[in-house]
């Protein structure tokens, strides 16, 4: 197969170093302390966040600084309803833990003892993922608005089979980003805006940010999350093996895509900050 | 960059489903003229006022034409690549080479990402329409472009899509009316010709009054041959075309486990060797209708040449193909059927000559004519030419196009000339194109992976751990007379303990050769050197073989050793693998060794070396015997070739010695030796190679003729044959050779495989008598060897696995190939004596001893022990179809005059006259009479 044809053009005609369309809007949800939806491509995302608030289990309190939760869901796309996939199956625990963490690395816990933090994750679109009619927020928001999503009885119904999974990994990166965005919106402090962004390696040729196809291709696919100014990598998983100094390009090329992300998340930032000076001056 | 959604509606399990997809269009795509001024023009290609866009179906039928320089200036658009792509990947490759070629004028326009040339699909449009509407849509761009000064010329045969075009103000044409516009009209054989122009070449047809009348079955369509297939009505399976009986082909299926024996061309059906076909099984009491040829029987059936005698099954006619066997009891047959649709064509290019025939009235105008093929596997094609009197006389290569029901023979087109037959350099070239064999020049980029020139040993690779250094110790080498790739070397040193120690040094070509590199690619492609009989095709380039891995006499070389400690009766007691340096005191030829050896004077230490191992090779051999290996026999043919001409001098067999044998005896034991070290490490992705056992069916032919002569042979282990064949023996002193010959060629050859492809007991190799074998010793001239370097190197720990290994797939395939290639450099080789010796007896009549090998109904097929080939004798005059003058004693493998007065029987000595004939000319055949 080939995925990037000999004129250097990938089968989305983007070339090899290019990212998909960058799309973010913040503060989607209303009752939320901060929330975005980032958009990559055809992959969208929406993040919100809650707190930092009283926690709710006493027995999960941390003395010395914030308790961090992430539950991570997705729109069930193959019926085009509105029933999700059953919640807390192992990938989604697996993506949940991992965005947790990522977000950890970033926020000023510290500063925040006692309290607790949550943020929902939820896909709206992945890339690839046939759907009826694009999921429209306005039927997702009432789940993201439940506060107590997180006490959902567990469904152990198990889920997806490996196209599931598939576009759990797919939407990792875009997850990340958007929670970001949303903790910054929820003006929570933060070292620095975690991003992230995967690549991969197809026809002897380092690829950023891989679609639906592309991914499916079954090379190997580095997804890399960094704190872009403290120059901290907090994020690293690869699929399939690489040797070494083709595994060190392809991730410096994710690299620098988390780079490019960082920068426009801090755009758009800008540009919210600008609105609202706008809105509060009128 | 703009970015906008395609959506496609997919239908499954009755669903539909909106699959949504991404794609990005630019605004930086040149349009590649040199006279554009907006676009960037470093890749700028096309230069002529007239830029042609041609569409889908002209690259797919007409790439023989695009292939020639007269087309240059084509914008080749994305959407066309991605349809040829889809239908013929053969003619995609072709065209992406072309695209490619710095030397031609080809530009690969990405109309689907373009801002300006990307078309959404409409309400109802087919894909072919939205296709041939993309082509419109960038041939307008480029005009509206590029402006008044250049011409933008659409190339369509489609009727519709060009009055489209036309109404839209774009300049078409037909691919015809075009070439005709270029005046050459040697470039018009060149274009293939509309299946509609099919009902002119009636006039070719044949001589008989009949009309065009249905010849063959119906193809079924593809929705019926799918269901037929799981429901088990129909097999699939690859058509395999019997080399030495075209009217016979296999049929390897899966679904019944068995091969499907296809007779005819009828049944047939216009499959080709190497399409993949459904086929269905006829009814089982039409099993066994080997003899109903029922097209071939119109054909004339054609003649059997003299060939080089086979020295494998894989070179014999398979089937016993004897004699009407009327009153023999019937064997259970094989199941047989016939063709009902093919499901992917093979249809390449093939080489060959034309059938001779009258010029026609008018030169110059079209002529039809009958191609045939080298290989007779290929049925013969039908072409049409305006150069009929140029091509009558030369070997060329023509395409095939289509083959309907209504004609015996398939449609192609003329592609070029290769040369004027009989000539040596053209029948050489035909040799290697027949059989796929690459002999370009290497690559810039591949000879680019070669060390600098003078290479010597560094006094790094000295410092090197993992090298041993063997420097001091007396490694020799033994190989034919002139060997310049020499990869192997040898010692032999007498222990304190009154062991020896023995090695042997194989080439390190793994040092150069890197996995991955362009050098590595290359070679895995070529897979083997190729031996023809005027020249030698090389696996790597002459630097690596001939000088730098080459292990020459007094100069350091690196390499990679297996050293045995072994008591004198041969007993491995000790076996060490490792990365070395040697300095080889002696290159020997085997006649020089030999001669060394058998002089008593000579008390030398090198000597002394080579006479104790040339001892423990008498033991391992004698031991190996035991064990059951054959010993087998071919008639290797060798020429003694004129160096200025190149014409064969003398011809006689190969003489096998001693030294032969013992170099023979420690190549086979490294093998197996570093056979059980890579599988130990590797079960899973080691390179071995095994030699299926023959079955019974396969040895039939041997048995028969041995019983004809009274000789009973055991053939139920290879230790039985083996022994029996010690036991045949008969008056005179050749005839137990003999025998070995007609055994050896029931055999199949040995083949690579991956060894996690097969269980532990398929590993066998029969002819050795070896559980396990590989090839280790020739990495210079195999890459086989090259391969199994690397599992060696690696299963010491000495480099890592390259990754391909981790790739079973993979790994099968590149097995695959390397028997392809190992075949194909085999079959090259054949017939690359066969042509020299038509060449030596064209100037020399001959007579000769010949023995019978075969009876026929109208004479017998002899072996020419001397010059090693073999070939019809006839009893009776051609065309007088078996005159009742003789009949054929099938037990006694007979053939016997009516009167009583005459008869022939198998292995059978006689006397034969041998010279070359010209029954048409330009056709020289080698011919065999009876003195
Ligand atoms: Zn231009």
């Amino acid at each position: 197969m080939e995925y990037v044809s000999p004129e250097g053009l990938r089968l989305d005609g983007r070339r090899p170093t290019e990212m998909r369309q960058l799309r973010a809007e913040i503060g989607a949800v209303s009752k939320a302390d901060g929330s975005a939806v980032f958009e990559m491509g055809n992959t969208k995302v929406i993040a919100a966040v809650y707190g930092p608030r009283e926690v709710q289990n006493r027995s999960q309190q941390i003395n010395d600084q914030a308790l961090v939760r992430c539950e991570y869901s997705m729109a069930n796309f193959s019926t085009g309803d509105r029933v999700r996939k059953p919640k807390g199956d192992r990938r989604s625990i697996e993506i949940s833990l991992v965005i947790r963490q990522t977000m950890e690395a970033c926020i000023m816990t510290h500063l925040m003892p006692r309290s607790q933090i949550d943020i929902f994750v939820q896909v709206l679109q992945a890339d690839g993922v046939s759907s009826y009619s694009c999921v429209s927020l306005s039927c997702s928001l009432p789940l993201i608005d439940h506060p107590h999503f997180m006490n959902y009885p567990k469904n152990n119904q198990s889920c997806g089979g490996m196209e599931g999974a598939d576009y759990v990994n797919r939407t990792r990166s875009a997850c990340i980003n958007a929670a970001t965005l949303a903790l910054a919106d929820a003006g929570i402090p933060m070292h620095d805006l975690a991003t992230s962004c995967s690549a991969g390696y197809l026809n002897s040729t380092p690829l950023l940010d891989l679609n639906y196809i592309e991914d499916s291709a079954g090379g190997a696919d580095v997804t890399v999350g960094i704190l872009p100014t403290l120059d901290k990598v907090t994020l690293l998983q690869m699929d399939a093996k690489l040797p070494t100094n083709i595994f060190e390009d392809v991730m410096q090329l994710a690299t620098e895509g988390c780079k490019a992300i960082a920068n426009y998340i801090r755009e758009v930032l800008v540009e919210n900050t600008k609105q609202l000076e706008y809105r509060r001056g009128s | 960059m703009l970015r906008c959604n395609v959506f496609n509606k997919k239908t499954r399990n009755n669903k539909i489903k909106k699959e949504v997809r991404e794609v990005y269009l630019r605004d930086d795509i040149w349009c590649g003229a040199s006279s554009c001024t907006t676009c960037e023009s470093a890749a700028a290609r096309l230069t002529a006022s007239t830029i042609l866009v041609v569409d889908t179906n002209v690259v797919l039928h007409q790439i023989d034409l695009l292939e020639n320089p007269a087309i240059d200036n084509v914008v080749v658009l994305s959407v066309v690549l991605d349809e040829v792509k889809n239908k013929n990947l053969s003619v995609y490759n072709r065209i992406r080479a072309l695209c490619s070629n710095p030397l031609r004028k080809l530009y690969v326009f990405a109309n689907k990402f373009h801002k300006d040339t990307h078309v959404e699909k409409m309400e109802k449009e087919s894909p072919n329409d939205l296709n041939d509407r993309a082509i419109r849509v960038a041939t307008q761009w480029y005009q509206k472009h590029l402006g008044d000064a250049t011409r933008v010329l659409l190339l369509t045969n489609d009727r519709e899509n060009k009055r489209k075009a036309t109404e839209e103000g774009i300049f078409a044409e037909t691919i015809e009316s075009y070439v005709k516009s270029l005046g050459q009209p040697d470039l018009l054989d060149l274009v293939v010709q509309p299946a509609s122009v099919d009902v002119n070449m009636e006039d070719v047809e044949d001589s008989r009054p009949a009309k065009r009348k249905v010849i063959y079955a119906e193809h079924k369509p593809m929705s019926e041959i799918t269901s037929g297939l799981r429901h088990g009505i129909y097999h699939q399976g690859k058509l395999r075309v019997n080399r030495y009986n075209p009217f016979e082909a296999y049929v390897g299926s899966e679904s019944i486990g068995d091969e499907i024996i296809i007779y005819g061309r009828t049944n047939m059906n216009r499959a080709f060797d190497g399409d993949i076909v459904a086929v269905e099984l006829l009814p089982q009491e039409e099993w066994h209708e080997e003899k109903s040829l029922s097209i071939a029987d119109e054909e004339e059936e054609e003649e059997e040449d003299v060939h080089l005698a086979p020295s494998s099954a894989d070179d014999a006619p398979r089937s016993t193909n004897l004699v009407n066997a009327s009153d023999q009891i019937p064997v259970p047959s094989r199941p047989s059927g016939r063709v009902v649709g093919i499901i992917k064509r093979n249809w390449h290019s093939y080489c060959g000559s034309l059938d001779p025939m009258p010029m026609p009235a008018g030169s110059g105008s079209i002529a039809y004519a009958l191609f045939v093929s080298k290989d007779r596997r290929i049925p013969k094609i039908r072409i049409q030419t305006r150069q009929l009197g140029n091509l009558l006389n030369k070997r060329i290569i023509v395409a095939v196009d289509s083959w309907d029901r209504q004609s015996r023979y398939p449609f192609g087109h003329y592609v070029r000339v290769i040369g004027d037959i009989g000539d040596r350099d053209t029948e050489s070239e035909m040799v290697l194109i027949e059989n796929d064999i690459d002999a370009r020049p290497f690559s810039a980029q591949v000879l680019a992976c070669l060390p600098p020139l003078p290479w010597s040993v560094s006094s790094e690779d000295l410092a090197n751990p993992i090298r041993l250094d063997l420097r001091q110790i007396c490694v020799f080498s033994v190989d034919p007379p002139g060997c310049k790739d020499i990869d192997d070397a040898l010692h032999c040193t007498a222990l304190p303990n009154g062991n020896y120690e023995v090695g042997v040094h194989i080439a390190d070509v793994t040092n150069f050769v890197h996995p991955g590199s362009p050098l590595d690619d290359e070679a895995s492609k070529r897979g083997t050197s190729v031996y023809l009989v005027e020249r030698r095709i090389d696996m790597l380039p002459k630097p690596l073989t001939e000088d730098i891995c080459s292990l020459r006499a007094d100069v350091e070389r690196l390499a990679f050793s297996v050293i045995w400690e072994m008591t004198p009766e041969a007993e491995i007691i000790s076996t060490r693998f490792s990365k070395s340096v040697i300095k080889s005191c002696a290159a020997l030829s085997y006649v020089e060794a030999q001669a060394r050896m058998d002089d008593s004077r000579l008390v030398d230490p090198l000597t002394t070396d080579l006479r104790n191992m040339n001892s423990l090779a008498k033991v391992m051999r004698q031991r190996r015997i035991e064990r059951g290996a054959l010993t087998l026999a071919s008639a290797e043919v060798k020429f003694q070739i004129d160096t200025e001409t190149h014409d064969p001098l003398d011809i006689g067999m190969y003489q096998i010695r001693d030294a032969n044998q013992m170099v023979e005896e420690f190549m086979l034991a490294a093998n197996v030796s570093v056979a059980g070290q890579i599988l130990k490490m590797f079960p899973l992705c080691s390179l071995l190679r095994r030699h299926p056992s023959p079955t019974r069916e396969m040895l039939e032919p041997l048995l028969r003729t041995a019983a004809a002569v009274g000789i009973n042979l055991d053939v139920s282990t290879s230790k039985a044959l083996a022994d029996s064949l010690d036991r045949a023996v008969g008056d005179d002193p050749y005839f137990n050779k003999l025998i070995r010959i007609l055994a050896t060629r029931c055999m199949t050859q040995a083949v690579y495989f991956c060894s996690g492809d097969l269980s532990p007991q398929e590993f066998h190799h029969y002819g050795l008598a070896a559980p396990l074998y590989t090839h280790f010793t020739s990495p210079i001239r195999r890459y086989a060897d090259v391969i199994v370097h690397r599992l060696l190197a690696a299963s010491l720990g000495i480099y890592k696995l390259p990754t391909i290994f981790q790739d079973r797939p993979q790994l099968t395939s590149t097995a695959d190939n390397l028997n392809y290639r190992h075949r194909n450099a085999q079959m090259a080789s054949r017939a690359s004596v066969e042509l020299h010796t038509l060449i030596y007896f064209r100037k020399r009549p001959t007579d000769t001893e010949a023995r019978i090998v075969k009876i026929r109904s109208n004479g017998f097929i002899v072996f020419v022990p001397k010059f090693g080939i073999e070939g019809p004798v006839y009893l009776t005059a051609k065309g007088q179809k078996e005159g009742g003058e003789w009949y054929v004693d099938e037990q006694q493998q007979k053939i016997i005059k009516m009167d009583s007065s005459l008869s022939y029987s198998v292995l059978q000595t006689l006397r034969i006259h041998m010279e070359v004939v010209e029954p048409q000319p330009n056709r020289p055949k080698l011919q065999l009479t009876l003195i």
